[in-house]
């Protein structure tokens, strides 16, 4: 073959920026082509879910209610996948989260108090953390595979999710409906801007962002996560405990999706529902490659992908597009990204065929 | 009896799509290569396979259109791994996202349309005798992935191109210096997991539910995937997994339908018994293996041509 891949001594930084760039230019240009070959009119598809929501300064708040649970669970993985554990069920712990601040809102359904909103926090995150808990401990102790038990947990969730509100958390008041009753005010989060609806959930995700910022980069936390998952051989030699970081990783992994469940039930839900699960804790996994695993690249990305969901509602009433397109335009980037990275690894170069035995 | 022999036959048939996905995935990492996308291109087989049955009457052009789609999605999945050396985990993490879009997007205008089930073709005094169906009663589709099972062990271990990409799997420096081409075998046994992957899919819309539903695996793929490592890579001990989830599955079936004896257990417990058996054969397995695996040594790690 003419096409032959050489290993860069050290990963192309030029590139580690540039690819997610050019991986969302092609994903406009690729989709722009395919969505045309479908019926639909690529290029106003295109502009629609990537553009309209940037220059329409009334989505910019609907941005930031999108894209903050997906930056606070991105953060979350992207600390895991830097260890190199492959946490994929963050839906499940963003859905414990919400049902474990739920259960407090339900429990202090009488009472008023500050008080009521940080411990509902405190749930979210503990529930979370529960759920990753049980794929963390089997991959330390076990080695069980965590990416296969993290995902089990999250269609477990679902159905923990079902019985709940069709069962004894439903509202007496909901005329069969499966919701739970309305949250208070005390235990619903405040809007930051009045007269928008965005809430303190947006503020939250980029102090998590920073914080994992300085975890990442200064602690010696942030150092074993990186040791562990690019050099396990030199972890160990350095005396750094494997599991110990694995475990770390995994939990505050589930933690943040956790607190990003109870951020979204506290907020634009407002109640528990069926419908509570949304997929945030599946895109936050693209958010986390197209942030790069670094928490500030991860804000960017969390605002990609808010972009496109945004957009996807646009395209859906403009142009009927139907709402599964904006999937498949966020599987591209994902793709593209993860062909791109190539470039970052491996430098190509153009041989002429040789005839020698062994080539591919 | 009737009730056993009714059961029998959800179970076979509830089994059927994961064996099928877990016999191409045991190829696809016989030969080396770890493929989680198998969620993503069962659903590309299921749409594929549901719009030309749904089109053209014939189930059996749905399956092999089944195949094509997933042989074509899971060529996305080697472009990026094989020659462009992507994270593997993350590809097939990517082929699952874009699965469920694709076949959610083209699946809508299906939506609420029925087709008919894919059923036996043995004659009807065999097919729907009451006893003998549970023999004869299968769709064709049924028998196809246990002949499946047998051709696979024939081929990986009755076979000098099974005995290379063994060799691949284990040890591609080796088998690349002996002079086989790494990468032209893993293309091969990831084409074929794809096929194997869209035909599962295919079962959904053919065999069990005979309408398009959005999402209508619910994860089956991923248990596909417990089931290989369930199996210890070995053909024939995919059949024992399979229908031991087959049984859980046809246990929630029975527990969401008829109630009775189920009732005791609200039926979303039932629903979650797959997944939660899942994480049960795993830590078994682990336990089990102490340390040592029989995962192919070269499971998941980049192959990369070095003249």
């Amino acid at each position: 073959m003419a096409l032959l891949l050489e290993k860069r001594p050290n990963p192309s930084r030029a590139m580690v920026y540039l690819t997610p760039v050019v991986a969302v230019v092609l994903t406009m240009v690729v989709g722009a082509v395919i969505f045309s070959f479908m019926g639909f009119n690529g290029i106003v598809a295109v502009n629609e879910i990537f553009f309209t929501p940037l220059l329409n300064p009334l989505k910019w708040q609907d941005l930031a209610v999108k894209s903050a649970p997906l930056i606070i669970i991105a953060v979350g993985l992207s600390i895991g996948y830097r260890a190199n554990v492959w946490n994929i069920g963050a839906e499940g712990q963003y859905i414990v989260g919400g049902l474990s601040a739920t259960a407090v809102a339900l429990a202090t359904a009488d009472m008023t108090g500050w008080w009521i909103l940080p411990l509902m926090g405190l749930a979210g995150m503990a529930g979370g953390m529960a759920w990753a808990f049980v794929p963390a401990i089997l991959r330390v102790r076990l080695n069980v595979n965590e990416i296969l038990t993290s995902l089990m947990l999250a269609y477990v969730a679902v159905e923990l999710l079902n019985y709940l509100v069709f069962g004894p958390w439903k509202s007496p008041t909901s005329f069969g409906q499966p919701q739970t009753i309305a949250f208070s005010a005390d235990q619903s989060l405040p809007y930051i801007i009045p007269g928008t609806i965005v809430q303190l959930g947006a503020p939250i995700a980029l102090l998590v962002a920073l914080i994992a910022w300085l975890l990442m980069s200064r602690s010696i936390f942030g150092f074993e996560v990186r040791t562990v998952g690019s050099a396990p051989q030199a972890a160990r030699h350095a005396g750094f405990s494997t599991g110990r970081t694995i475990l770390f990783a995994l939990l505050i992994g589930g933690g943040l999706a956790g607190l990003a469940g109870m951020l979204e039930v506290a907020g634009p839900f407002g109640r528990m529902v069926p419908q509570f699960p949304t997929g945030y804790g599946f895109t936050a996994i693209i958010v986390a490659f197209l942030g790069r695993l670094h928490p500030i690249g991860i804000v960017f990305a969390g605002l990609v992908l808010a972009i496109t969901f945004v957009g996807g509602e646009v395209a859906q009433t403009t142009i009927q597009l139907p709402n599964a397109a904006v999937g498949i335009f966020q599987a591209m980037m994902l793709f593209f990204l993860l062909a791109g990275d190539v470039l970052t690894r491996y430098r190509i170069r153009f041989t002429r065929t040789s005839s020698s035995a062994g080539g591919t | 009896m009737d009730l056993t022999i009714a059961m029998i036959i959800t179970m076979v048939g509830a089994s059927t799509p994961i064996l099928f996905a877990a016999t191409g995935e045991l190829v696809v990492e016989k030969s080396g290569v770890l493929n989680l996308g198998i969620e993503g291109m069962m659903l590309c087989g299921a749409v594929i396979g549901f719009a030309v049955t749904f089109t053209t009457g014939n189930p059996w052009l749905g399956v092999l259109a089944a195949a094509a789609a997933g042989a074509a999605s899971s060529m996305i999945f080697a472009v990026l791994t094989l020659s462009l050396s992507a994270n593997q985990v993350a590809t097939g993490l990517a082929l699952t996202i874009f699965g469920l879009g694709f076949s959610t997007l083209f699946g809508q205008p299906y939506t609420g349309r029925p087709i008919g089930l894919f059923k036996s073709v043995f004659p009807p005094e065999l097919a729907t005798d009451p006893i003998l169906r549970v023999i004869f009663g299968y769709s064709p589709l049924v028998y196809f992935s246990m002949i499946m099972v047998g051709v696979v062990w024939w081929f990986l271990y009755r076979t000098r191109a099974g005995l290379i990409l063994r060799a691949v799997g284990e040890s591609d420096t080796s088998a690349h210096s002996i002079g086989y081409s790494v990468t032209g075998v893993r293309y091969g046994a990831v084409a074929f997991g794809g096929a194997m992957a869209g035909i599962a899919g295919a079962c959904f819309p053919l065999i069990l539910t005979p309408q398009w539903v959005e999402g209508l695996t619910g994860g089956r793929g991923w248990i596909a995937l417990a089931l290989v490592v369930f199996a210890s890579w070995r053909p024939f001990r995919l059949l024992a997994g399979a229908y031991l989830f087959g049984l859980i599955a046809t246990m929630e079936l029975y527990a969401k339908a008829a109630g009775g004896p189920f009732r005791i257990l609200p039926s979303e417990l039932w629903a979650s018994l797959p997944y939660l058996a899942t994480i049960l054969v795993l830590v078994m397995i682990s336990l089990r293996r102490e340390g040592s695996t029989s995962a192919p040594a070269c499971l998941g790690k980049p192959f990369l041509p070095t003249k």
